[in-house]
C-alpha cells in the first residue's frame, strides 16, 4: 500500500459553510447553495456549471440520493456521487474527492456535505426498534459505554467531561455560524438532565441542520484559484469491529481511533503529532467521544487526559487546540455536513481567517471523524491540512467573507488581515531565535522584543487581549 | 409410575401494594400481589418457570410440550412453539397450547399423564402460566396476579405419582373476557359462587375421594383454587379440610394467578412435601379438576428448585400505580407506539436461533464463542466451521454498562450493558439490577422477556440479570 500516494497532490482552494442550527425555513437545497456559493467565491470560481468537473456529496438522511445537490447547483452533465458511512460520511465524501483528483481524473471537485435531521420532528437521535438486539439503540448508549470502564481504570469522572462541553461551548461562542452560543459552567453540566450515564444533556452534540462545501483541485492548478491553497497531506478511514460483540474490546477507546490515526501519521510523516499538529477537529458527538480521541488519535498518553483537561492543553489558547469552533457539541450533528465543516474550520485556521479563536500559527491540521454505533463498521477518518505560501495571500482574495471581522474591532477585517498576512506574517513564521513556539501563548504574539504583544496571526490586538 | 418428576415456579419481582390501587400512597407490609411488568406476560414467565423445571434435567428429554393459558399476545400462532424455542427443546416436538379456561393447567396436566401412560410420550412438559387483567381500580384488579408453574410429567424419577384425577365440566357464565376485551369480567359474585365455583370444587373433590377410595384426611397437603379467602374457607370446610393440611392460597401475596393459580399452589406443596405424603390438587373454571399424588423418595433427590417461596421472597414493590398502569399498557404513554408493520417476519424467522433460544456459536478451528451466529470466525477468520452453543443457560459477567434513561420503559432508566458469556460479548438490557448494584464484572444470568411491541406483537429477546443464589 502506498503510504503516501495522497500527499500534497491535491490542495483545498475554497470553503463555504452556511449556518447549522434549526434551519426550519431551509429545505436541504437552500443549504446547499448557501455552503456551495460560499465555496465558488471563496475559491473564485465564477462559473460553477463550467469548472466543477465533478461533486461528491455526503448525506445520512436524504432520501433524494444525489440528484438532491446536482438539481441545488444546477450541475448536470457530470458525475456525482453520494456517500454515507455513518458519521463520517462528509470527511468519506472529502477522501473520494481527494483520491479522484489523485487519480487526475478531474481538475475541480465540490465536495457537499450536508443533512437535515430537524425535519423528522425529534429533538434528537430516537431509538431505534428496527430488530430485537442490542435495545436500547440510541446514539449515547452506545457512546456512553467506555465510560464505567474508563473511570474505573483511570479515575476520571463526569466532571473531566463536564470541562470540554464547556470548553466546546466557549468556542462556540466565538464561531459565527454555530448553533449554540452560550457559556456553560460545570455545574450547569452535572446538573442537566441525564441522558445515558454518564452523559447529562450537556454531554451531547446538538442536533442541528447544516451544509458544508469545500473545492478541492489538483495542487498544480491550487494557484489559479488562490495564493494561500490548503494541501492534502493524507486521508484515511478504517473499520473495526463492532465494539459490542468484539472479544478483546477493553472499552478503554475505539479501535478505530487509533488504526486511522496511525495511518494518517504515517501518510503525513507525522512523529509527534502533539507537537506538530497546530490545530484539530476531532469527533465530539459526546463529551467522552471527544476525550478518547485526543488519547486514541496520541494527543496525549493512554489514561492522562483529565490532567490535560484540567491543565486547559485543548483550550483555544493551549497546546493543541481542539474543536475551535465548539465541535458537533455547538454546531450540532448534520451527519453528512460535519466532516466538511471540519474541514471549513480547519482551513480557516489553517489560513489565518478564523477570527476571535484564531489559533496561532497552525501549521498542520486534523479532522477526525469517528462513525457507526461505533460497532461493526465503526470509522474513525482523519484529514491532515497544511497551509503553505500564506504569506504570498493578497488581501483581496483572503478577504472574502468567510468569517466576518470580530464584532466591535475598530477597523474592518481586511485591514487587519492584510497586516497579518503581509510582512509580520513572515516574522511570525520565521521562529529562528524563538523559544519553543508551543510554550505558551505569549511567544505566539508579535512585537518589539519584550514588549507586549501587538497581533497574533488573524487576530485583531483586542481580540489577543482578550483571550490572555 | 406416572406422575411428576420435576417442577418449577415464576413469579413477577413487581409486586403492586394492593393499598396503591387506584394512585393512593402504598403503605409498607400490606397486601400485595405479584405483577407482570411491561418485559413479562404469560410467554416469558411460561420460559423461566419452565427453565426452572428442566435445571439439571437434559432438555433433549422432553417429546411434548403443553402451553396453559388464558393469556397470550396472539389468537392465532401458538405460544408453545415459542416457549419450546425459547428452551431450545427438540424440534421434533408435539407442541399444544391448552387455553380459554382457567382449568387449562390442570388439564393439560391430565392431558400430559395420559400421553405418558399410553406410552405415546416418555417426557412431557406442561407450563401453565397466566396474566390477566382487571379494570383499574376494580375488585378484580385488586385480586388477579401473574405467575406460571411448569410440571416435567414422565414415567422415570417420578416425585410425585398421579393416583387419581377427576374432572367434570359445566356450562355457566361466570366470569369471562371476550373477544378483543382487555379485562376480566364478572357475573354477580354471589351466584359465581353459589352456583359455579363452591358446588363444582366440591363435587369434583368428593368424586375424586370415592373412586380414589381415600379420605380427605388422607391427604397431608390439600390445594384448592380460590377466588378469595371466604370462599376458599366455605369450600374447606364442605370439604373437612384440616386447617394444617390446608395450602396456603397466598392471597395477598401472590394474587389469583388464572390458569397458574391451583398449579403454583401444587408446585408450592411439592416443595415443602415429603416423600410418601398425598397431595390434593383442585381447579375450577367451566367445571373443576381434582387430582390425587402421592410423593416418592426421588423427592428428595431433586435438587433444590426455584420455586414458589424462592421467588416469593424476591420482591420489588412497586413505588406508584402510576408505572404499573405503565406497565400494563393501561395509561397513554409518553411514547408513541412504534408503528406498523412490525419487525419483519423473516428476519425473525432466519433469526430465532439467535434471538428466541439464545443460541450461539463456537468455533471449531480456535473454540472461540460468538454470538449471534456468523459466517466467518471473529477471532481466527475461519468461515463455516462452528458448533450451537446454547447461552441463556451460561453464566455471564458484565463488561460494562450504561444508565438509558430514554427507552421506553414505565421505571427509567433502562440498565444497559456489554455482558460476556464464555468469550462471546453481547449487548443486552439489564433485569432486576438496580442502578446503585450495577458494577462491572457482576455475575450475571438469563431471563426470556418481551423488548418491545411493535406493528402489535411483542418482540421477544433475552435480558441479563444479576446472578441469584439457589
Amino acid at each position: 500500500m502506498s503510504r503516501d500516494g495522497i500527499r500534497d497532490k491535491v490542495a483545498i482552494v475554497g470553503v463555504g459553510c452556511c449556518r447549522f442550527g434549526e434551519n426550519w425555513d431551509q429545505s436541504p437545497s437552500d443549504m446547499i447553495v448557501d455552503a456551495a456559493y460560499e465555496a465558488y467565491a471563496d475559491a473564485g470560481i465564477e462559473d460553477p456549471q463550467k469548472q466543477i468537473d465533478a461533486v461528491f456529496t455526503g448525506s445520512l438522511y436524504s432520501q433524494a440520493g444525489p440528484h438532491e445537490c446536482a438539481d441545488a447547483l444546477k450541475l448536470f452533465d457530470k458525475p456525482v456521487s453520494m456517500v454515507s458511512n455513518y458519521c463520517a460520511t462528509g470527511t468519506d465524501a472529502f477522501r473520494y474527492g481527494v483520491m479522484s483528483l489523485a487519480a487526475g481524473m478531474y481538475d475541480r471537485v465540490l465536495v457537499v456535505g450536508y443533512d437535515k435531521p430537524k425535519d423528522r420532528g425529534v429533538s434528537g437521535p430516537s431509538v431505534m426498534m428496527d430488530g430485537v438486539r442490542d435495545l436500547p439503540k440510541t446514539p449515547a448508549g452506545w457512546f456512553s459505554l467506555c465510560a464505567a470502564t474508563y473511570f474505573e481504570k483511570y479515575g476520571a469522572g463526569r466532571e473531566d467531561l463536564a470541562r470540554i462541553a464547556v470548553k466546546n461551548h466557549h468556542n462556540g461562542t466565538l464561531a459565527p455560524k454555530s448553533f449554540l452560543k452560550r457559556e456553560i459552567t460545570v455545574e450547569d453540566v452535572l446538573n442537566a438532565r441525564m441522558i445515558s450515564w454518564p452523559f447529562g444533556l450537556y454531554d451531547c452534540a446538538a442536533q442541528t441542520d447544516g451544509a458544508a462545501a469545500v473545492v478541492i483541485t489538483r495542487s498544480d492548478l491550487a494557484r489559479h484559484h488562490r495564493d494561500d491553497p490548503v494541501l492534502v497531506k493524507a486521508v484515511t478511514i478504517r473499520s473495526g469491529p463492532n465494539p459490542q460483540k468484539d472479544p478483546g474490546n477493553d472499552f478503554l477507546s475505539w479501535k478505530p481511533n487509533g488504526w486511522a490515526a496511525r495511518d494518517v501519521y504515517q501518510q503525513a510523516g507525522i512523529a509527534d503529532p502533539r507537537r506538530e499538529i497546530g490545530v484539530a477537529q476531532v469527533h465530539d458527538c459526546f463529551s467522552l467521544t471527544e476525550l478518547l480521541a485526543y488519547e486514541d488519535l496520541g494527543f496525549c498518553e493512554k489514561g492522562s487526559a483529565k490532567e490535560h483537561i484540567a491543565a486547559g492543553t485543548f483550550e483555544l489558547g493551549g497546546d493543541l487546540p481542539v474543536n475551535t469552533d465548539g465541535g458537533l457539541k455547538t454546531f450540532g450533528h448534520p451527519t453528512g455536513a460535519t466532516g466538511v465543516r471540519m474541514i471549513y474550520e480547519n482551513t480557516l485556521q489553517l489560513q489565518g481567517r478564523a477570527g476571535e479563536r484564531q489559533v496561532a500559527n497552525p501549521k498542520l491540521a486534523l479532522s477526525h471523524n469517528l462513525g457507526g454505533h461505533p460497532t461493526a463498521c465503526g470509522i474513525a477518518i482523519s484529514v491532515s491540512l497544511n497551509a503553505r505560501s500564506r504569506t504570498r495571500s493578497s488581501p483581496s482574495r483572503t478577504t472574502s467573507a468567510v468569517t466576518p471581522p470580530p464584532a466591535g474591532s475598530r477597523s474592518s477585517g481586511a485591514t487587519e488581515r492584510a497586516a497579518v498576512l503581509s510582512e509580520p506574517a513572515l516574522r511570525l513564521n520565521d521562529r529562528s531565535g524563538c523559544p519553543e513556539p508551543r510554550e505558551g501563548l505569549i511567544y505566539r504574539g508579535i512585537g518589539p522584543p519584550g514588549g507586549p504583544p501587538l497581533f497574533q496571526e488573524g487576530v485583531s490586538i483586542r481580540d489577543f487581549r482578550s483571550r490572555v | 409410575m406416572v406422575g411428576i418428576a420435576s417442577y418449577g415456579a415464576y413469579i413477577p419481582r413487581h409486586r403492586l401494594p394492593l393499598s396503591a390501587v387506584g394512585g393512593r400512597a402504598a403503605r409498607e407490609g400490606g397486601p400485595e400481589k405479584a405483577v407482570a411488568w411491561n418485559d413479562e406476560d404469560s410467554v416469558t414467565m411460561a420460559v423461566s418457570a419452565a427453565v426452572n423445571c428442566l435445571r439439571g434435567l437434559d432438555r433433549k428429554c422432553v417429546d411434548a410440550l403443553y402451553f396453559a393459558s388464558t393469556s397470550y399476545a396472539f389468537r392465532e400462532k401458538q405460544a408453545a412453539a415459542l416457549v419450546a424455542r425459547a428452551l431450545d427443546l427438540r424440534r421434533d416436538l408435539r407442541c399444544a397450547d391448552f387455553a380459554g379456561s382457567l382449568r387449562a393447567g390442570t388439564t393439560a396436566l391430565r392431558a400430559a399423564s395420559d400421553a405418558v401412560a399410553a406410552g405415546s410420550a416418555r417426557c412431557v412438559l406442561v407450563v401453565a402460566s397466566d396474566c390477566r387483567m382487571g379494570a383499574p381500580s376494580s375488585g378484580l384488579e385488586l385480586r388477579l396476579g401473574d405467575g406460571a408453574a411448569a410440571f416435567l410429567v414422565s414415567d422415570a424419577d417420578v416425585i410425585a405419582e398421579l393416583d387419581a384425577a377427576h374432572a367434570l365440566s359445566d356450562e355457566i357464565v361466570d366470569l369471562w373476557r371476550g373477544d378483543g376485551d382487555a379485562f376480566v369480567h364478572s357475573w354477580e359474585d354471589r351466584f359465581v359462587l353459589q352456583e359455579g365455583y363452591v358446588p363444582r370444587i366440591v363435587e369434583a373433590v368428593q368424586s375424586l375421594l370415592e373412586k380414589s377410595g381415600t379420605h380427605v384426611g388422607d391427604y397431608a397437603k390439600v390445594a384448592l383454587y380460590g377466588p378469595d379467602q371466604r370462599s376458599l374457607a366455605t369450600v374447606a370446610r364442605k370439604l373437612g379440610v384440616a386447617a394444617d393440611s390446608l395450602c396456603d392460597p397466598l392471597f395477598g401475596r401472590l394474587g389469583n394467578a388464572g390458569a397458574a393459580f391451583a398449579p403454583l399452589l401444587l408446585a408450592a406443596a411439592l416443595e415443602g412435601a415429603k416423600p410418601g405424603e398425598k397431595l390434593l390438587v383442585a381447579n375450577y373454571g367451566d367445571g373443576a379438576d381434582a387430582l390425587a399424588f402421592t410423593t416418592t423418595e426421588k423427592l428428595l433427590k431433586l435438587e433444590p428448585r426455584r420455586g414458589v417461596s424462592w421467588h416469593l421472597e424476591r420482591r420489588h414493590p412497586v413505588a406508584n400505580y402510576d408505572h404499573y398502569l405503565k406497565a400494563r399498557g393501561l395509561q397513554t404513554a409518553e411514547w408513541e407506539a412504534p408503528a406498523a408493520p412490525g419487525l419483519s417476519a423473516t428476519i425473525h424467522f432466519r433469526d430465532r436461533d439467535n434471538d428466541i433460544s439464545f443460541i450461539g456459536q463456537k468455533c471449531n478451528a480456535c473454540g472461540a464463542v460468538q454470538f449471534p451466529v456468523q459466517r466467518v470466525c471473529e477471532s481466527c477468520f475461519a468461515k463455516d466451521d462452528f458448533e450451537p452453543y446454547r447461552l441463556s443457560d451460561r453464566d455471564g459477567r458484565l463488561v460494562t454498562y450504561t444508565f438509558d434513561y430514554f427507552f421506553p420503559t414505565p421505571e427509567p432508566p433502562t440498565v444497559v450493558g456489554i455482558v460476556e458469556i464464555d468469550g462471546a460479548r453481547v449487548h443486552m438490557q439489564l433485569v432486576n439490577c438496580p442502578p446503585e448494584e450495577t458494577k462491572t464484572g457482576l455475575p450475571l444470568e438469563f431471563e426470556f422477556r418481551r423488548i418491545h411491541q411493535v406493528g402489535g406483537r411483542p418482540n421477544y429477546y433475552w435480558k441479563a440479570a444479576p446472578r441469584s443464589s439457589d
